[in-house]
């Protein structure tokens, strides 16, 4: 099988034929697997609702047509207002996760004093911790500080689950900036809010986007059960809890649901495929050790 | 002397923000979640103390019927996650055209919203118009429609055919970066001395990827154990209870039926088993540390 080879394919890397084809048919069923629920559910957005409720079942729809995508609006009065508050949520707990990490994950990196090693262990150990675990006290928290059906109720719980990976990720980033940048400040006379502010943050900044970038993710995706339990109000649901009442409902508009889902996640799905490169290091350093 | 001070304060004033917020969302919740349960606290204004007679009335045949079940779910998923994130990460390493454009293809279930996730496969699962109960019925494996989510056996296992779905990527993610962080001349040696790819696979990257594997087991198994918005969105914890999970149970008993002092105490016992895990993980990945398998 010279197809694929050329001089510069180190022997070790070259494949018998049928090898190839192994590895292109365990790809397939391992894709296919990973992508069947978004091509059926875009398969099922094209289809009208009378060719979905009939049987036998068919895989291709025979007269797809765009329309679900715009009697979706009509269906969901609130999905733009969703969509803008799923992005709200998640770009305010995102603000909030770097304003508290950006400096513990630097005093991690850069000092070590006693207790800081326990400190550490203890936000690791709060990741351990589900949301649903703590419901109780934190829907009585939010009950008595008024919070309850406010954006504050799914964005200030929801942070703080946010809070560890982060750190550890950023933890991870700023120890490797040379610790002789913070001496020669230091020699010149600079205090240590100066060279933090002057010195660490501009040289840690790729790092800082990494980690904005993957909270945010991780705000974004994981918007479901503060959602359902602190806020009953329409107006401020993020896009999941808006489409789960639609989804609860007696009979299921599903080419309208699935097209909703679509231009749902249209904004994520741009995001991968722009920032692959750094998702894919970023989301496993924060998941390292 | 006094700089050392002074850095002794800057370290940790820039810590306290950060402590603060942790302390009041999660660590104060985790203790009223232990004082709530020796309480009869409901949405009632007044609260007593019961002592143990939270404890006393859960415990019971259905709630460690509860217990084993969220055990049994979670082990299968966890395993069922790391064989297919294995085979997955394996695939994708192999140095075939299309791999990167491959890699960007297996993130999209841990991208997405999880609940949107969740609603296609709602409708996969649907009997009489779902994909797979269609594709079942023209490939003859099955004579009628099959409602996944209608009977308690199919149910346990679609939720955690879902649980897989959204825990693959990272897991093969994870396992595609410590294969490839194994040092090349090993393979090369090997395959100087005539080794076959399975013999490299069997003697190279399975042992030197263990430790990923290990780490990756025991964060899976807390995720796991505490995932709730697939049960909810799928089954809500239904067929009479068939993937009645322990956090499942904890929601009704609590959030549904306003049984704060009840749900506090169910809440306790699954704090417990997690520490237990969080323990284990700290102890394993300090062994691993000091094998010098680090990372």
């Amino acid at each position: 099988m010279a197809l694929f080879h050329d001089r510069n394919t180190p022997m070790i890397d070259r494949y018998r034929w049928w090898e190839v084809i192994a590895i292109y048919a365990g790809i397939f069923v391992f894709l296919f697997f990973l992508l069947a629920p978004f091509i059926e559910g875009f398969l099922v957005s094209l289809k009208p609702l009378a060719e979905l409720f009939s049987t036998p079942y068919s895989f291709w729809p025979e007269n797809g047509s765009f329309t679900a995508y715009v009697t979706m609006w009509e269906r969901v009065p609130g999905f733009a207002w969703y969509v803008f508050n799923s992005f709200l949520i998640s770009t305010v707990s995102t603000l909030i996760v770097l304003l508290l990490v950006v400096p513990a994950a630097y005093a991690f990196a850069r000092f070590d004093f006693r207790g800081m090693g326990l400190v550490l262990g203890g936000f690791l150990a709060v990741s351990m911790f589900s949301g649903a675990v703590l419901l109780i006290p934190l829907f009585r928290l939010m009950r008595s500080l008024g919070m309850l059906n406010t954006y504050w109720a799914m964005i200030i719980p929801g942070a703080a689950f946010l809070i560890p990976s982060a750190i550890w990720l950023l933890r991870t980033y700023m120890m490797r900036i040379p610790n002789e940048l913070n001496e020669a400040a230091w020699t010149d006379g600079a205090s240590q809010f100066y060279t933090f502010r002057r010195v660490v943050l501009p040289i840690a900044s790729p790092g800082i986007i990494v980690v904005a970038i993957v909270t945010f993710i991780g705000a974004y995706s994981q918007q479901f059960i503060f959602a359902l339990t602190f806020n009953s109000k329409t107006e401020y649901m993020p896009l999941p809890i808006g489409l789960y009442a639609f989804f609860g409902k007696q009979d299921v508009v599903w080419n309208e649901l699935m097209a909703a889902a679509f231009v749902g996640i249209a904004p994520a799905m741009v995001i991968i495929f722009f920032l692959q490169r750094y998702l894919v290091g970023g989301l496993t350093a924060g998941a390292v050790k | 002397m006094t700089s050392s001070r002074a850095a002794w304060i800057f370290a940790w004033t820039l810590l306290a923000p950060a402590i603060l917020y942790v302390l009041v969302i999660v660590a104060w919740p985790l203790v009223e979640t232990f004082r709530l349960s020796f309480t009869d606290a409901s949405l009632r204004k007044v609260t007593n103390y019961v002592g143990t007679a939270n404890y006393e009335k859960i415990f019971n045949e259905t709630f460690l019927g509860v217990i084993w079940r969220t055990f049994t779910w979670t082990f299968f998923s966890v395993a069922l996650k790391m064989i297919i994130g294995t085979f997955g990460a394996v695939l994708l390493n192999a140095a075939v055209p299309g791999r990167h454009l491959f890699r960007i293809l297996t993130m999209p279930p841990w991208i997405v919203p999880m609940a949107i996730g969740i609603f296609m496969w709602g409708w996969m699962y649907n009997g009489q118009f779902g994909m797979i109960s269609g594709l079942l019925q023209r490939f003859g494996l099955t004579d009628g429609p099959v409602a996944f989510l209608a009977y308690g056996e199919t149910a346990y296992w679609a939720t955690i055919v879902t649980d897989v779905w959204i825990g693959v990527p990272m897991v093969t993610i994870y396992f595609l970066a410590a294969i490839q962080a194994i040092p090349k001349d090993l393979y090369e040696a090997a395959w100087a001395d005539g080794a076959s790819r399975w013999t490299r696979f069997r003697r190279i990257t399975l042992p030197l990827m263990m430790p990923a594997v290990i780490t990756m087991s025991m964060l899976s198994l807390i995720a796991t154990f505490n995932s709730f918005d697939i049960i909810w969105i799928l089954t809500q914890g239904g067929p009479s209870g068939s993937t009645t999970t322990m956090i499942i149970d904890t929601y009704h008993t609590a959030i549904g039926s306003k049984k704060y002092g009840e749900g506090a105490a169910r809440a306790v016992v699954i704090c417990i088993f997690l520490s237990l895990f969080c323990l284990a993980y700290f102890r394993v990945t300090r062994k691993l540390q000091n094998l010098g398998g680090k990372e």
